[in-house]
């Protein structure tokens, strides 16, 4: 148990808790973009793939993990615009759009991996390259602190910003308020001239582009290669990290970070020998008590919310 | 009679829907700069058609439309607002997560850099709020705010567009006698700062009360525009239905016999916390009709929900003939004689795709001489059928008929059939002429007087205060999820005494409210 609370309470568990929740909050705040406009993007977990995946080949034919990024984050961008097109133009389900897009990714990268690399299960032999990491002067310095903050990965910084800059984006912006009310109710948008179908499509492209952002992160910087299937549900786990976290950026990320935490301590029983296949779980057991609770908490407050105080909602349907 | 210019002129309007419903048959409509211009007609007669084409919701298939003496095409809401015309739908297209400020400035926020500029929203609501004498809440979240104040909010959001034509769609459904008033005191400024407003509406009395002229609308017709103190209520229904109604329904005095229904105590706090029912208790004797009236909202539907099994979770005693019923579903209510013509036919009442005959029998299939051990009986349940549409006058072909193909008013009297004729003991007819003709209404008024008179309880719930007086031989009002007024006769009390106690401004004391339990 010792063993436990010492790697728990050191410097590098903090990190790696950063670490792992970067491609999380990525996803939230993706997954975040989409709902609040009334579009829920279930093809997160897809575009994260696809991005993971071109980050890694573009940047080994290059030779520049910048444009391998980029290449990445264009391509998780074109997922979201044909899921766009088959709900807002087609009107397809949009789960079931999203579903397949997920399939798609997931088949699409292993074929094109085979074909360029020969392997079907990793790109370790091919040569690509990582962003950066970051150290932060004076931070760096700082006990604890410094090698619990510095030194990480430059989209895990971008990440934070991200946060700040969604959140900035819904509640402070002629475009955040269109999100919501296209959102809430597509109708009163309409009729003030709003085109529904644009703002839709601007959240889901959003909400594909931090996806990516999410997916070149796995590939180009938590490892250096792209692995098959390697988000591994992270885009389902934002989907419920999102619903966790309610409508704001920060709630999104502290939602996030408790997955990341989960993550982390995952990997710190895996360090003291529990099976791995046990370890593996804990998210995933994870993801549905927090569910749980938090949906049973919502309703306990609810029913201890004093009755008389409240005002009656009042109903407009005729 | 002076020459005014005309705001809008529409000329020989055709709408011919996809599916082949002529909603407007070449109508002809102008309106003068600066009237309360009402158009009238019953449901279906094309008015929301004519109005949707106005503002650009719907394309006319052939006509022209002139806005200030110009021809213009107008192709979306956003053309008509450039227009200069505003309209405020009958379901309010408000967000109600947002804030009052936020509803109007949605689509033209005023920005400074990337943001919103939030205090120059502020001062655009309280400027147009002032300069138009509708008072707003800049900062109060819609949600919460009672709907006189939501209709405000549309129209300040109209007219904040630059809106100088405002479409209003059946303005006063949802408000009590009160808050009608107070909007038509606002529409009456409105003229005077040189707005033009139409006025949707087939409430003859508002009609009366509010408009300068009126154009009158039948089948998508045009039957006639007139001055409207150059014409009387019996004139305007009779060119509004093609024959004479009566406005009045015959109601003899009630015989009520021994309690049916026995409501103590009822409460009821909804999923999210709500308490949407609070201490109701009434009783209802057989060949009696009690009324309960009050605002939308008030808890009514809750009521109406868990006296016929549609929601579990409520506390007090239901006691139908003196057994407990509360807690049964709504099979084991039904078999116990309760039938119910539900508020919403469309989505309660009528399974749409299905013909007649099967609504019709939906809730006897089983038993006969409809059904036996193992099989149904088709030919008993048509012919069963044939004679409840000749009974209840349906305009259908034959029993095999599709619901869907019906109109509204023929909808509800396939509902009304069903209930009325399962003997049941106890009638629970939640709005039951919402929506329908005024030939359907009337019918469906007289059956309910009819019912009553062979002995059925029949408690009605309906926020059409005319319905209200005309039927009910007793009247409780709810506010909040109470009740707050018992009149144990309708002789001598007005709609705008009922809107007293549906507003929350009167309330009776509790031994008063105890007489509702009559033994």
């Amino acid at each position: 148990m010792n063993e436990i609370a010492r790697s728990i309470l050191s410097a590098e568990f903090v990190y790696s808790v950063i670490r792992v929740s970067t491609p999380l909050i990525f996803a939230v705040m993706g997954a975040l973009l989409s709902e609040i406009a009334g579009v829920i993007n279930i093809a997160l977990e897809g575009m994260m793939l696809m991005a993971a995946f071109w980050g890694v080949i573009v940047s080994a034919f290059t030779g520049s993990a910048w444009l391998g990024m980029l290449a990445g984050l264009a391509s998780a961008v074109l997922l979201a615009l044909a899921l766009a097109y088959f709900h807002l133009n087609l009107r397809t389900n949009l789960i079931l759009a999203g579903i397949a897009l997920n399939l798609f990714a997931s088949g699409a990268t292993v074929f094109l991996l085979y074909l360029i690399s020969g392997d079907k299960g990793s790109s370790a032999s091919i040569k690509s390259y990582v962003l950066p990491r970051v150290d932060i002067p004076l931070l760096k310095d700082i006990p604890f602190f410094g090698d619990a903050l510095s030194g990480h990965h430059i989209l895990t910084y971008l990440a934070f910003a991200a946060v700040v800059f969604v959140q900035y984006l819904i509640y402070r912006t002629p475009l955040g308020l269109r999100l919501r009310a296209v959102g809430e109710n597509p109708e009163a948008a309409e009729s003030v001239g709003i085109s529904v179908r644009r703002v839709r499509y601007i959240a889901l492209v959003l909400s594909g582009l931090m996806a990516g952002f999410g997916g070149v992160f796995l590939s180009m910087g938590y490892v250096s290669w792209f692995a098959r299937d390697m988000t591994s549900g992270r885009g389902f786990i934002a989907l419920a990290a999102q619903a966790l976290g309610g409508k704001t950026a920060i709630g999104g990320m502290l939602g996030a970070m408790l997955f990341g935490l989960a993550e982390a301590l995952s990997y710190t029983f895996q360090a003291i020998r529990i099976p791995s296949e046990f370890t593996n779980m804990m998210p995933f057991v994870f993801t549905l008590i927090a569910l749980a609770v938090y949906a049973r908490s919502v309703i306990a407050r609810h029913r201890k919310a004093p009755s008389s105080s409240q005002p009656l909602e009042e109903n407009t349907e005729t | 009679m002076k020459e005014v210019a005309l705001a809008v002129e529409m000329k020989e309007i055709v709408k011919v829907y996809p599916n082949g419903v002529v909603a407007n048959r070449g109508v002809d409509f102008s309106v003068e700069e600066g009237e309360i211009h009402a158009l009238v007609g019953e449901n279906g007669a094309g008015k929301t058609t004519l109005m949707k084409i106005l503002f650009g919701m719907e394309q006319p298939t052939s006509g022209q439309i002139k806005i200030f003496g110009k021809d213009v095409r107008i192709h979306s809401p956003h053309d008509a607002i450039t227009l200069g015309i505003g309209m405020v739908h009958q379901h309010f297209m408000l967000v109600p997560s947002l804030t009052v400020a936020e509803n109007v400035i949605l689509g033209i926020e005023p920005r400074r850099g990337w943001s919103i500029d939030r205090e120059k929203a502020r001062k655009m609501v309280e400027e147009a709020s002032e300069k138009f004498g509708l008072p707003i809440p800049p900062d109060e979240v819609v949600r919460d705010l009672p709907v006189g104040i939501k209709q405000r909010v549309e129209i300040v959001k109209a007219l904040i567009r630059g809106a100088k034509i405002l479409i209003l769609d059946e303005p006063t459904a949802v408000l009590t006698p009160q808050e009608t008033e107070e909007l038509f005191e606002s529409l009456r400024n409105l003229t005077e700062k040189g707005v033009t407003i139409i006025f949707i509406s087939h409430k003859l009395k508002e009609v009366k009360a509010i408009s300068h002229r009126l154009t009158i609308l039948r089948d998508g017709r045009h039957m006639g525009t007139f001055v409207t103190d150059e014409i009387t209520e019996e004139e305007i229904s009779k060119r509004m239905v093609g024959r004479e109604v009566e406005l009045v329904i015959e109601r003899p005095e009630p015989k009520p016999g021994e309690v049916v229904l026995r409501v103590e105590e009822l409460g009821y706090v909804r999923d999210d916390g709500v308490r949407m029912l609070n201490g109701v208790s009434f009783s209802l004797r057989s060949g009696e009709i009690l009324g309960v009236a009050g605002v939308e909202g008030n808890g009514q539907r809750e009521l109406v929900e868990i006296l016929t099994g549609l929601r579990s979770g409520a506390t007090g005693s239901v006691k139908l003939h003196g057994e407990e019923i509360l807690g049964l579903d709504a099979y084991g209510i039904r078999r116990r004689s309760v039938s119910h013509i539900p508020e919403d036919r469309v989505e309660f009442g009528v399974a749409l795709k299905a013909p007649i005959w099967e609504n019709v029998v939906s809730d006897r299939y089983w038993k006969p001489p409809f059904g036996g051990k193992i099989r149904i009986f088709p030919k008993v349940m048509k012919a069963f059928t044939a004679k409840a549409i000749e009974e209840f006058s349906i305009k259908a072909d034959n029993p095999d008929t599709p619901v869907m193909m019906l109109s509204g008013g023929n909808m509800q009297k396939v509902v009304v059939a069903r209930e009325f004729t399962s003997n049941a003991k106890l009638l629970i007819a939640d709005q039951p002429t919402r929506g329908i003709d005024v030939g359907s209404t009337e019918f469906v008024r007289k059956k309910l007087i009819e019912a009553r008179d062979s002995g059925l309880a029949i408690l009605l719930v309906s926020a059409d205060l005319q319905e209200i007086l005309q039927l009910s031989d007793r009247i409780v009002v709810m506010y909040k999820g109470e009740i707050v007024g018992y009149f144990p006769q309708n002789r001598g009390l007005t709609e705008e005494e009922l809107g007293y106690y549906m507003l929350g401004v009167k309330r009776h004391e509790p031994s008063r409210l105890k007489e509702a339990i009559v033994a």
